[in-house]
């Protein structure tokens, strides 16, 4: 990435280029959520854009996710491009109903003559010290419900890209953010760009085994390949990007290259993602090349507890990556 | 700048006598009581806030210093084990309801003898034999709940009554809306206290709500609502026993609205570019603590040095509860998933 253009921002600084950008480009795009306005947005991201746009396209909302969902599905279905904002997504649980009931089904039952062109943006995760109800990562849920795509990158130039692709997708697009990645920094070119949904990348390759991950396990997961490298062992490293589309492709060919699989994520391990990534390897052609038995690093199953020890021991963190990677790669050796 | 109108009262049942009959109907330990919860709760948000600058805080937290007179108030209403279920702005609640600082001080540093072993933080501290049913993070989330202890209190023929406390921002969800008509519908024994401090994070009450004053939305709900001077500890008082004493004889649920006003930014990040200085210097001056201290010493209830020696104490209570706090164990990280179900 050595185009002229391109400089180091934030995750955070990507994230409000693509919203700025794609409003500078399609005034049918606009903003709608809590304290996005004069305040900027809880963490920051939408700064200066009231500024630029106006209250009338960067429209702060009471607390009312119910109807912040609905009036974004609604002005979707009338043509316009509506980027919701859910302060933190476990306050997604009160726009439930909207979302699930209405935007994802709303192309199919009426038999494909409408669509909904929106984006639920929302932060996810722990590692904040904000406890049980600040800190979830729901995408287990919106990827078991058809209509709903699901994209959750892990770097600012991936965060731009997507969230340019999910602004201009015809379908709702639940984009989530990280609160830890907010702050970490990459290089983003400055022009409009989009990255297709439904491709992950091959972050680092290596023979050994195949980490898949997303959202904040990427940057974890590469510290941990970087550390076993240094003990000879070469870990695979993907990062998902999207996981509704999913790129079943990528994921097949690097574990029939490897032979062994750590899924890693935060959100807790029973029911979660890493259940259906399992069951995508297992029903493909990689079963056959498999040395050990596919493993997930997850999320206990517990909620986020507010102690900073505690907090930290409830989701895998880098040492835990490495030591369920060391003992994958010596399985059956 | 937006001045406290006070609102045409919805219920004649519930009309403040006025403080100064007040001040001689209560016993002067009664009084006091409530002076030093007030100061207890502001020495407590000041600590809290300077453990986080220290650095030994690992979270967020939201200050309620101000707003005082409305925790205070509202809950000398009830009786000792009359029950309470409120929100992320809950400091004052909790000592009002009679926590054990040190516990509540060791909850906020996240140690293990706190009141959720560490686990809940200060936005949900809960002391559940203390009658203090748990404050939630999730905006409105607690007035449903509240539906359902009520419930619970009736079924049971309970004479104890419920203060379900939430904040301006909370009354534009649906839940809101759907909890106070199944109140009202069940007659259930719960009075609804929405503490308006003016602002949601950013959002200001008076731009967010389409009806002003709030307490107008409880007509909607046929059952008596009003709004309140929240920085008058007395007269919220007052609001609040009339309802409480209602909801106790079995007649329904209230609304009540204590106009108050937050002096701190919304949580640790707020930068307060939402409203101006001057507003919060303006509404710093109607501190509702040296206002009851004031009241207290011209009605010769309290002696100045009587007042001062009440703050004082309660200043010491606080430095003592830290200092032990600081010093509790930390929870362990092993074996949590026991603690997720109920054996
Ligand atoms: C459902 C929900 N939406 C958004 C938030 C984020 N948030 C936390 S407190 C707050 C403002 C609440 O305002 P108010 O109810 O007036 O209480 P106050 O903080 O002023 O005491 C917001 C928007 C949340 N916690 N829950």
């Amino acid at each position: 990435m050595s185009e002229p253009n391109t400089r180091e921002i934030t995750y955070l600084e990507a994230v409000r280029e693509a919203l700025t950008q794609e409003m500078r480009r399609d005034p049918s795009v606009f903003l709608l959520g809590e304290d996005i306005g004069v305040y900027g947005g809880a963490f920051g991201v939408t700064r200066g854009m009231l500024e630029e746009f106006g209250p009338e396209r960067v429209r702060d909302t009471p607390i009312s996710e119910a109807a912040i969902a609905g009036a974004a599905t609604g002005a979707a279905l009338m043509g316009m491009r509506p980027v919701m904002e859910i302060m933190f997504m476990d306050f997604i649980t009160i726009a439930m109903n909207q979302l699930v009931n209405q935007a994802a089904k709303i192309r199919f039952m009426f038999g494909g003559k409408a669509s909904i062109p929106m984006v639920i943006r929302t932060p996810a995760g722990s590692g904040t010290g904000a406890a049980a109800q600040h800190c979830q990562s729901l995408e287990a849920w919106f990827i078991n419900v058809p209509g709903i795509k699901v994209v959750a990158p892990a770097t600012p130039y991936d965060a731009k890209g997507l969230l340019i692709a999910a602004i201009r997708d015809n379908n709702p697009v639940l984009f989530m953010e990280h609160k830890l990645l907010y702050r970490t920094k990459g290089p983003v070119p400055e022009e409009l760009y989009s990255i297709p949904l439904g491709q992950a990348v091959v972050r680092r390759e290596g023979r050994d085994a195949t980490v898949l991950a997303y959202s904040v396990m990427v940057p974890r997961a590469l510290e941990a390949a970087e550390q076993l490298s240094r003990e000879g062992i070469e870990l695979e490293v993907i990062d998902l990007r999207s996981l509704k589309p999913l790129d079943q492709a990528t994921i097949v060919a690097s574990v029939s290259k490897t032979g062994r699989v750590l899924i890693v994520h935060e959100a807790p391990r029973t029911g979660g993602f890493g259940g259906e990534l399992a069951a995508v390897i297992a029903e493909s052609e990689a079963f056959d090349y498999l040395d050990a038995p596919i493993r997930r690093l997850a999320g206990r199953d517990i909620p986020i507890p507010y102690n900073r020890t505690l907090e930290r021991a409830a989701v895998p963190q880098v040492e835990d990556i490495v030591a369920a990677a060391r003992a994958l790669a010596q399985e059956g050796r | 700048m937006t001045e406290f109108v006070p609102h045409p009262i919805l219920d004649p049942a519930v009309i403040p006598r006025g403080s100064q009959q007040l001040l001689r109907e209560l016993p002067k330990e009664r009084l006091a009581w409530m002076l030093q919860k007030m100061c207890e709760i502001r020495y407590f948000e000041e600590k809290a806030e300077e453990l986080y600058v220290r650095g030994l805080v690992h979270g967020t937290m939201h200050l309620s210093i101000g707003q005082e007179a409305s925790s205070v108030g509202s809950i000398a209403a009830l009786r000792p084990d009359d029950l309470i279920i409120h929100h992320h702005r809950g400091h004052g609640h909790t000592i009002a309801k009679g926590a054990d600082l040190k516990r509540m001080m060791a909850e906020f540093l996240g140690k293990e003898c706190g009141y959720c072993r560490g686990r809940g933080g200060s936005m949900h501290i809960a002391d559940i034999p203390g009658g203090n049913l748990g404050a939630t993070g999730v905006v409105g989330s607690g007035i449903p709940t509240a539906v359902g202890i009520a419930l619970a209190l009736q079924m049971r023929r309970s004479p104890q009554v419920l203060l379900a406390f939430f904040g301006d921002g909370a009354v534009n969800l649906g839940e809101f809306h759907e909890a106070l008509n199944m109140a009202a519908i069940w007659k259930l024994p719960v009075v609804f206290i929405c503490e308006n401090n003016q602002y949601g994070m950013s959002g200001p009450a008076k731009v967010m709500c389409a009806v002003q004053p709030l307490s107008v939305r409880a007509i909607a709900y046929n059952m008596p609502g009003q709004t309140v001077d929240g920085n008058d500890v007395l007269a919220v008082y007052q609001v609040t026993q009339a309802a409480v004493e209602r909801a106790r004889r079995g007649e329904g649920p209230a609304f009540i609205e204590n106009y108050t006003y937050r002096w701190r930014g919304h949580s640790k990040s707020d930068r307060n570019v939402y409203r101006t200085q001057a507003e919060i210097d303006e509404w710093k001056q109607r501190c509702p603590i040296a206002r009851f201290k004031q009241l207290l010493i011209e009605a010769h209830v309290l002696t100045p040095e009587e007042v001062e020696t009440i703050d004082a104490q309660a200043k010491m209570a606080i430095e003592r509860a830290a200092e032990e706090a600081l010093v509790c164990p930390e929870p362990s990280p092993e074996n949590l998933e026991a603690e997720v179900y109920a054996p």
